[in-house]
């Protein structure tokens, strides 16, 4: 579904030699996986990201999504960002903000609001329509900015820290509605976090980055049975030795 | 709705009364400052013979024709020097060069080459005008959030799309900054101009007033000026109110209460 290979990305600063934010990165991920990148604060996480959605090009290595080359912003992949409120449009209601992803493809107004309704409702924000995105909380807000990414159909979802700027009680409700949502939608995810147990908790796979320039350490693969529970799931034995695994290697990195 | 402000509605009948007590002090200088009720009297002489209307048309026509072309044009052109890094980079230094020169010394340039009629006054106007609005929507486009830039990337807009979707809106409340600063300099465009060269016109009718010695009604024409000053200013909120509900709920949200 998305592969990356040996993926590089330098940076020119304004003096001296170029900076090296990804240095060789590899992975794959499978159509309908839940994978996460964890990897220590300034890894790149986010340059890599954005090499996958398009958005930068790569100094050297090749994105390859379904197949193509990824050269510019892909048809069915669309990047949630962990900046909600900067990304939602504020002259925008929150049902504008959903169908500002089906627009300008031939669809009626009402047909687009009608599939717009839909997704607020699959997000949990029925009748908040007529809101602006202002007026909502937070995590509402982040609701909005996935109900509008799943609205688009996307056959990716790549979700840059979308949970780290909320407190950790709209961050475990937000963690259990995406997986729902990715349940019903099977759709394919690609998580990045710097929380360890987060990326433990929703995904099959976890790939672990070293500091920059980040290469993909460790490939955990994460058996813990779906659905998986907030409680029950955190305290298996099994989480608790991925969790122990991964926090050694990124420590290990940070020193 | 806004409450009124009583208290500062209170300190501009102390100013008024104030005028008035040290007018009625010095008789002697009556005839160059005549007291406030004796302005207030000649204004309703004014308003009832028409004088004032007539003059207060002519400058509204040409304030109205100046602005609105002045913001079609400089809009357009923000846009364009926004949008394009290398435009930009090309014509900053000839921007910053024209910009601080007091703009009502192209008045004699313009009247060399548009004659004193209309033609005239309306350029100047225009150029005047064009500096705070070409400006804000230089900034406006350039410092859309690039988070948002991205969004609209993710989604695969079409440039033309970006634009009108994403750019514009975004924009928008700082080209309104632009657009209101340029209000009051369109104001003093129009008056100055008439001023210079006219035979009609509100900076004309002033002048002529006091060249006849109709001081209070001088001073009757001045009061008019600000009054439509406030009054083209007090539309402009009211506008912006409807128009950018959104930003000015949205900037309330980040104050801390």
């Amino acid at each position: 579904m998305l592969e990356v290979r040996g993926l590089r990305k330098e940076f020119q600063p304004l003096s001296g030699p170029p900076v090296a934010a990804l240095g060789d990165v590899s992975f794959r991920v499978e159509a309908g996986q839940f994978v996460s990148v964890v990897g220590p604060s300034g890894c790149g996480k986010s340059t890599l990201l954005q090499c996958l959605a398009g958005l930068l090009r790569p100094t050297a290595g090749q994105v390859l999504f379904e197949g193509r080359e990824v050269t510019g912003p892909p048809e069915g992949l669309i990047l949630v960002f962990q900046e909600y409120n900067r990304s939602l449009m504020a002259w925008r209601t929150v049902l504008g903000n959903v169908r500002f992803a089906l627009e300008g493809r031939g669809a009626s107004r009402s047909a687009m609001d009608a599939e717009a309704r839909r997704y607020l409702e699959l997000v949990g924000l029925g009748g908040f329509e007529r809101h602006r995105p202002w007026e909502l909380s937070g995590g509402m807000q982040q609701r909005v900015a996935i109900a509008r990414a799943l609205a688009r159909q996307p056959n990716v979802l790549l979700m840059d820290e979308p949970f780290g700027s909320l407190d950790a009680l709209t961050r475990i409700e937000l963690e259990d509605t995406l997986l729902g949502l990715w349940r019903t939608l099977r759709t394919t995810i690609l998580f990045v976090t710097h929380d360890i147990e987060e990326a433990v908790y929703l995904s099959d796979r976890v790939h672990v980055l070293s500091r920059r320039p980040a290469r993909v350490i460790e490939d955990v693969e994460v058996t813990l049975e779906r659905p998986r529970h907030q409680l029950t799931t955190r305290e298996d034995p099994r989480f608790i030795k991925h969790r122990h695994r991964i926090f050694e290697l990124i420590s290990r990195e940070m020193t | 709705m806004r409450k009124l402000p009583w208290l500062g509605l209170l300190v501009v009948v102390v100013c008024l009364a104030a005028w008035e007590a040290a007018a009625r002090s010095r008789p002697d200088l009556a005839v160059h400052f005549p007291p406030a009720s004796a302005v207030l009297r000649a204004l309703g002489g004014i308003v009832w013979s028409g004088d004032l209307l007539a003059h207060a048309l002519a400058s509204l026509r040409r304030f109205a024709e100046g602005y609105v072309l002045a913001s079609v044009l400089a809009v357009g052109a923000g846009l364009v020097l926004g949008l394009s890094r290398r435009l930009h980079t090309l014509v900053e230094p000839l921007i910053e060069l024209l910009r601080p020169m007091p703009s009502v010394a192209i008045i004699p340039v313009a009247i060399l080459f548009l004659g004193i009629g209309d033609q005239m006054k309306i350029a100047v106007t225009v150029y005047a005008c064009s500096w705070p609005i070409l400006l804000n929507t230089i900034d406006g486009v350039r410092s859309v959030d690039r988070v948002l830039v991205a969004t609209a990337a993710t989604f695969r807009l079409s440039p033309w799309q970006r634009f009108w979707k994403v750019m514009l809106p975004a924009a928008s409340p700082q080209i309104v900054t632009g657009l209101r600063v340029s209000l009051a300099i369109a104001l003093v465009l129009v008056t100055t101009s008439e001023m210079v060269v006219s035979n009609d016109g509100l900076g004309y009718y002033v002048l002529d007033l006091q060249r006849s010695f109709q001081m209070a009604e001088m001073y009757a024409a001045v009061v008019a000026l600000g009054l439509i000053g406030y009054g083209l200013n007090r539309l402009f909120v009211v506008l912006d109110g409807r128009v950018m509900g959104w930003y000015h709920g949205a900037t309330r949200r980040e104050e801390i209460p």
